[in-house]
């Protein structure tokens, strides 16, 4: 399944140009990039969020494929639905075109994944629904305003969380969603980055293929919310996986693989400057707040620690190198 | 697009033509915009793959996709491209910024 730019242009794009998302916006691209690998063959269900409001401007729709806009909390319950009215109709044959398999995607925000449809999301992971569900995670509520959501890291910026005299910024960590949805042992979680496109849809495309549902969180520079130039959202994705603040990997079954294992004694990137891009950490880089990098760079030594462990626990006996 | 009556509206406000935000024209929201000099251009479609607009023409009618230029009706020029164009041809990129002339 080696996916190259040159087989990729050749599929068809489904999402039209003419959306309203920001200039720079990578959720845009991740939608194009998770659409051109799930091809024609899919209904697509979008939870309340940016890149539903983006998208699907009355009486426009940047949509090829059937889309179905649902409120912040129930994507997964609309798109469980739908793949169950499916396999009821093929059953009895009553499907007016016949047709082998269809792709079912679900796609939230953090806002729409991490906080308000975590419910209906653990419900559907856990019924077991043929499904995909994408969440495009740019750790804050970008559509409303940037409040802070429950992916909103340590010491960012965000309007219901802000920095000022008296607090800097988010007092609490991250919520490890990935870990959740791991928890649900459902067959394949995976974290991604649109910058890596190989290993997007690489990832897309086994989560369409196996039998029962798939969850994968990609992260996505909001450069609004997080205050930088919006030509470099990429290479921001690029850094923060090099940096270890969104590592890429995915779990099978139940096994844990990393995908991409940044040099430690040469990393490209440090934590500290990939931060320092970026506006919702500026205060951080104040003199007195110190202690608060020395914690961001803690977690993130933190969570990568315990992936590396998770990846050698969960490996098959053989491949398990002795020391 | 005109606007329609109330009694012409599709049942719960379903939008039949699909893609049809490709007639919004978001190309008027830009400041810069990329040029492309096709001498430096190696078709490696980076541009292609990360542009968020779908703004990259691409011609597919040979043996091997060839970047024709930028589709200036959609394009908002985020800079994007021209920050993923590798330069590799005597060091010079082929996706340039450009302030617009207005």
């Amino acid at each position: 399944m080696a996916v190259n730019l040159k087989k990729l242009v050749r599929k068809e794009d489904l999402l039209s140009g003419g959306h309203r998302a920001c200039a720079g916006c990578t959720g845009a691209n991740i939608l194009r990039q998770v659409m051109l690998v799930a091809g024609r063959d899919t209904i697509v269900g979008g939870a309340t969020g940016c890149m539903e409001v983006v998208t699907t401007v009355y009486p426009y729709t940047a949509w090829k494929v059937p889309y179905i806009h649902t409120a912040f909390e129930n994507v997964a319950a609309t798109i469980s639905g739908v793949e169950t009215g499916f396999r009821a109709l093929k059953k009895f044959g009553d499907l007016p075109v016949e047709r082998e398999k269809m792709n079912f995607i679900a796609i939230g925000g953090d806002g729409g994944t991490y906080d308000i449809g975590l419910q209906s999301l653990s419900g559907a992971m856990e019924r077991g629904h043929n499904m995909v569900y994408i969440c495009y995670d740019n750790e804050a509520y970008m559509n409303t305003g940037i409040q802070r959501s429950s992916a909103t890291p340590f010491g960012a910026h965000t309007s219901t969380a802000p920095a000022g005299k008296v607090k800097q910024g988010k007092e609490q960590n991250r919520k490890n969603l990935t870990a959740i949805m791991v928890a649900h042992e459902i067959p394949y979680v995976a974290q991604t980055t649109p910058f890596h496109w190989r290993d997007l849809a690489t990832k897309v495309e086994k989560a369409l293929a196996v039998d029962g549902p798939a969850f994968l969180n990609v992260l996505m520079p909001c450069t609004i919310g997080w205050h930088f130039d919006p030509a470099i959202g990429m290479q921001i994705c690029k850094e923060a996986v090099e940096n270890n603040f969104w590592p890429l990997f995915e779990v099978e079954n139940g096994k844990y693989k990393i995908n991409y294992k940044p040099s430690e004694k040469k990393p490209k990137t440090q934590l500290a400057d990939w931060m320092k891009q970026q506006g919702r950490f500026k205060h951080l880089f104040k003199p007195g707040n110190e202690e608060l990098l020395v914690k961001c760079q803690e977690y993130v030594d933190q969570e990568w620690e315990k992936l590396l462990k998770l990846e050698v626990m969960t490996a098959e006996p053989e491949s398990v190198k002795t020391v | 697009m005109s606007l329609k009556k109330a009694s012409e509206l599709t049942e719960g406000g379903i939008i039949t033509e699909a893609g049809n935000a490709s007639e919004y024209k978001t190309g008027d929201w830009r400041t810069f915009v990329p040029e492309f000099v096709v001498e430096n251009c190696i078709q490696c479609l980076f541009c292609w793959i990360y542009c968020p607009d779908s703004a990259i023409a691409v011609d597919l009618s040979g043996e091997k996709p060839e970047v024709t230029g930028i589709i200036l009706e959609h394009c908002k020029g985020c800079g994007i491209c021209a920050a993923e164009c590798p330069p590799v041809k005597k060091g010079k990129a082929a996706l340039v910024m450009v302030r617009e002339a207005k």
